[in-house]
């Protein structure tokens, strides 16, 4: 019954191109999400919203439909009065109860526009809570107003409150803090490991990769095992460096790692997301310097048959076009691995704002082609409206563009966040060998599969 | 944590019912505003506002605030449009600091514009967000502007998330919905006709609806707002009854109706075959045409007749299983107690976002003694009672699914993103398919708190 009413031809799409004014289908999320996710990172840390119940449940929503795993994030609920008076009524009753129900190890309390908008000083409120609730575990909070940047700021914001707000004098240890940026569950487990075959000890920030992608359970647990410990966070002082990831990081003045360097003379490593030849290899390099030792054999190995892999198939993707979007510093590791195996990427595009995009892009991929357009700050109505004029063969980000995708009748290769659309969009793996290994194979055999899909053949040796 | 040892938080104690034990006699307290820190399943007025507009298709949706508001109701729920896809995009005026501190009516207008202009919408709503009042935005002012200047209707949604609960959200979209009506013109409209509000057609169940109708004579004017037109809800007040299904959030506009334009109205639910058919008969029933009943009767004959036999079969395997129900209006709980008990199982824990003291009491009647009721619960009392009461399924929505998952209990989404239409006759095959495939799947043998529980058993 359905089929004789619903739709048999999609309808024309309004052209948006002239609605300047609106975002229309944003590519980027609000602060806080950014900033909730990080917590989560915090071994017993429950995120906290000061400010609407709604902000709260819809970025659980938003971030359980793409890692399907449980996000709890409170909220301290404002109504009419806390909107008019403040919310320091909210946030004690808030924080009280999840410390109760939760026995959370911290609390990570990130803003929204609505606690900023009427300047909630979040220092002073807490500080009375910390007075009045006995046994409050530490909190930390971000200022995260949602009319401020996009969900990647959030994320860097939160990890440099974390620092700022708890770390101790230094205690050296001789292990390093590696700050990913905003990866997937796969990706910090690669990472690890990775830093771990030197024989470097290392404390990761944050470090979701059990709470949002762990095993099933025996009992319910509140809080998910896993997670950098807040002690780990004190001691990062201590570390011989600070591995911090992000080409447009090294062009912004204050940084979590900048932070750590000024206070404790933690040296900072500034790298790109390490996703491809380059930008791995650069990241084995700052490993040997300073772990002092050789890059496993093991690891050369995968490097080698990334390599050789390379070599096969090198035809099928040579001068395919790719439109690439996403946050900031990932789309410039993607185009910086695309331009490494031939594919030519004509747009490259980020979501939030992100003045230093245009310029580290081009420091890091300095063979990309002049009329590729970098543009920052785009909608998907921009991305469709530059991108389908440079006519792509496939288009690389989150499950976001598969509209532009299926009304160009290309493929998309997902990677990034969210995918809302496939299984495994928490596992997908981007960096090192073994994710551009992962990422090579899945792009050839995309373009083989159309090629096979498109034939009047249909060859089955290909 | 244990789950025996998860804390009901005070101020939720009496928001939690068990049936046939101390409190009985009390009633289940509801309506009230979340507990600050209580992680409530719930969302907030825009929320609510958004849920009940977004599916008319033809309408311009501009989210007037920051842009996380628009950016997370962008595309998500599968509440199909049989022509135009508007609605399915994500407009915001994505406010930035320099407009919070200098307004941002000029943007809002600039927006409308431009969006009008381009995208030739019926109508435009303009949802207010939390920050809209308070950077002293005069929404209405820009609306009454801009649709004098476009010639459609331009409507304000008044839904700040701070301003109430979801319910309030809803409210407003009533509100919103209600300026629209009345400017229609309603000639040619049957005797035998209806609408039918609080229906989203999640994965077409409009259309299954729409056909039962057509069959048995009785014209369908406006679904408000499943497959949503502007031009029919301009007209739906020349419609002779309101049917109601979600009516935690249609009430308030049948209501309206039937104050000002005399409309009577029935609450419904096309979710079970039991409340399917009573549905289709109490509509049938009004018109005193006794043809329009005996097709009624005809129809559902002949529908139980497809299913029956595929019933029965489920049922024997389902027999005894129990259930969890989470869901946001509980007139929906009702007819999935019902359905589940139409294929032999029990539902154990139920409860909702939104429900009102009739609806628990009648929940209250309706469930098996010991059966926990919960309002306006969280992941952490679900997932106790779940526990406790060793449901084999939970029924409910994304934010529930995982909680489900974590412990290797089955889960069936009934909530707006799900793509299976579940409603009607044919809608409970699906349903009774999807509650078989989630029970009965063999992952279950290998996920170790229930594979244990399977040795233990077999042990003994």
């Amino acid at each position: 019954m359905i089929e004789e009413f619903s739709l048999t031809e999609e309808p024309k799409a309004p052209d948006l191109s002239h609605c300047t004014a609106a975002t229309r289908n944003a590519c980027k999320l609000c602060t806080p999400l950014g900033a909730c996710l990080v917590f989560r990172g915090i071994q017993g840390a429950i995120p906290f919203l000061h400010g609407s119940q709604g902000c709260s449940t819809y970025i659980r929503r938003y971030l359980i439909s793409h890692f399907r795993e449980p996000m709890d994030i409170a909220a301290s609920n404002f109504n009419e009065d806390s909107a008019v008076f403040g919310g320091a009524k909210n946030l004690h009753a808030g924080l009280k109860n999840v410390s109760r129900q939760y026995k959370p190890a911290m609390i990570g309390v990130a803003t929204t526009c609505l606690s900023e908008t009427i300047g909630e000083d979040m220092a002073a409120l807490l500080l009375e809570c910390r007075r009045a609730i006995p046994d409050l575990p530490p909190v930390v909070h971000v200022s995260t107003a949602s009319y401020r940047g996009s969900h990647i700021d959030g994320f860097h914001d939160a990890v440099t409150a974390l620092i700022d707000q708890l770390v101790l004098p230094p205690d050296p240890h001789g292990g390093v803090n590696l700050l990913p940026g905003m990866l997937s569950t796969a990706d910090l487990r690669h990472l690890r490991e990775l830093v771990e075959a030197f024989g470097l000890p290392v404390t990761m920030l944050p470090d979701y990769s059990d709470t949002l992608d762990g095993p099933t359970w025996m009992d319910y647990e509140a809080l998910p095992e896993g997670g950098t410990s807040v002690e780990a966070i004190r001691r990062m002082s201590g570390a011989r460096a600070t591995l911090e990831f992000g080409d447009t990081l090294r062009f912004t003045r204050r940084t979590a790692a900048t932070n750590l360097a000024e206070r404790f003379g933690v040296v900072r490593e500034n790298l790109g997301t390490p996703i491809g030849l380059r930008a791995t290899g650069a990241m084995i390099e700052a490993l040997e310097r300073i772990s002092g030792r050789p890059c496993p054999t093991a690891i050369t190995a995968e490097r080698g048959r990334l390599l050789d892999s390379m070599v096969d198939a090198h035809k099928v993707v040579f001068g395919k076009r790719a439109v690439v979007y996403g946050e900031a510093d990932l789309v410039i590791g993607l185009t910086s691995f695309l331009c490494e195996i031939g594919v030519e990427p004509v747009l490259c595009a980020s979501g939030g704002k992100s003045e230093h995009f245009p310029t580290a892009l081009r420091v890091a991929v300095p063979e990309l082609p002049s009329t590729c357009v970098v543009r920052d700050n785009m909608d998907f109505a921009d991305i469709d409206a530059v991108g389908k004029e440079l006519k792509p063969d496939i288009l690389i980000g989150n499950s976001k563009g598969y509209g532009m995708a299926r009304a160009l009748d290309i493929p998309l290769v997902r990677a990034g966040f969210p995918i809302h659309d496939r299984l495994g969009g928490q596992r997908v793996l981007h960096v090192g060998y073994r994710g551009a290994q992962q990422f090579y194979d899945q792009i050839v055999n995309t373009f083989l599969a159309r090629k096979q899909e498109k034939s009047t053949v249909g060859y089955s040796y290909l | 944590m244990p789950h025996d040892e998860i804390e009901i938080l005070e101020e939720r104690r009496n928001q939690v019912f068990r049936k046939g034990e101390g409190a009985a006699s009390g009633e289940i307290a509801c309506g009230k505003r979340s507990a600050a820190g209580s992680v409530s399943q719930r969302a907030c007025v825009f929320c609510g506002s958004r849920v009940v507009l977004y599916p008319i298709a033809d309408a311009l949706h501009v989210v007037h605030g920051p842009i996380g508001c628009a950016a997370y109701t962008w595309d998500i729920r599968g509440a199909h449009s049989s022509g135009p896809q508007l609605h399915r995009n994500s407009f915001s005026t994505d406010l930035q600091e320099k407009d919070v501190i200098f307004g941002g009516e000029k943007k809002l207008a600039a927006a409308l514009r431009e969006l009008i202009a381009a995208c030739t919408p019926k109508a435009a709503f303009v949802y207010s967000t939390c920050i809209t009042g308070l950077i002293g935005d005069d929404v209405d002012a820009v609306c009454k502007t801009i649709s004098k200047e476009t010639g459609i209707p331009v409507i304000p949604v008044e839904s700040p998330g701070f301003s109430g609960t979801k319910k309030d959200g809803y409210r407003a979209a009533c509100e919103a919905i209600y300026k629209l009506i009345g400017t229609g013109d309603i000639s040619g409209i049957s005797p035998h006709s209806i609408n039918l509000l609080g229906e989203f057609n999640i994965a077409g169940e409009t259309w299954i609806m729409k056909d039962y109708f057509r069959r048995i004579g009785i014209q369908v004017v406006s679904c408000i707002s499943g497959d949503g037109r502007v031009d029919e809800i301009r007209r739906c007040h020349g419609a002779k009854l309101n049917l109601v299904q979600c009516s935690g959030s249609m009430t308030h506009l049948a209501k309206k109706l039937t104050d000002d334009y005399g409309i009577p109205f029935q609450r419904i639910s096309f979710f079970g075959i039991e409340d399917t058919a009573a549905a289709i008969y109490g509509a049938a029933g009004v018109f005193g045409d006794p043809e329009i009943e005996s097709r009624a009767r005809e129809l559902v004959k002949e529908e139980l007749l497809k299913i029956q036999p595929e019933l029965r079969r489920y049922r024997k395997i389902l027999k005894g299983r129990k259930a969890a129900i989470y869901v946001g209006g509980a007139f929906k709980a009702f007819s999935l107690v019902r359905a589940l008990r139409s294929l032999g199982m029990r539902t154990v824990l139920v409860g909702s976002q939104t429900g009102n003291p009739q609806d628990y009491e009648q929940l209250k009647e309706l469930c098996d003694p010991g059966t926990v009721i919960v309002d306006d619960s969280n992941p952490l009392e679900l997932a106790k009672f779940c526990l406790e009461k060793d449901v084999d399924l939970f029924i409910g929505g994304v934010k529930e699914r995982p909680i489900a998952y974590k412990l290797g209990i089955g889960f069936c989404d009934h909530n707006h993103e799900r793509k299976e239409a579940l409603a009607g006759f044919e809608g409970m095959i699906n349903f009774a398919k999807e509650v078989h495939a989630s029970v009965m799947s063999p992952v279950w043998n290998y996920v170790p708190r229930r594979a244990n529980r399977r040795q233990e058993r077999m042990a003994a």
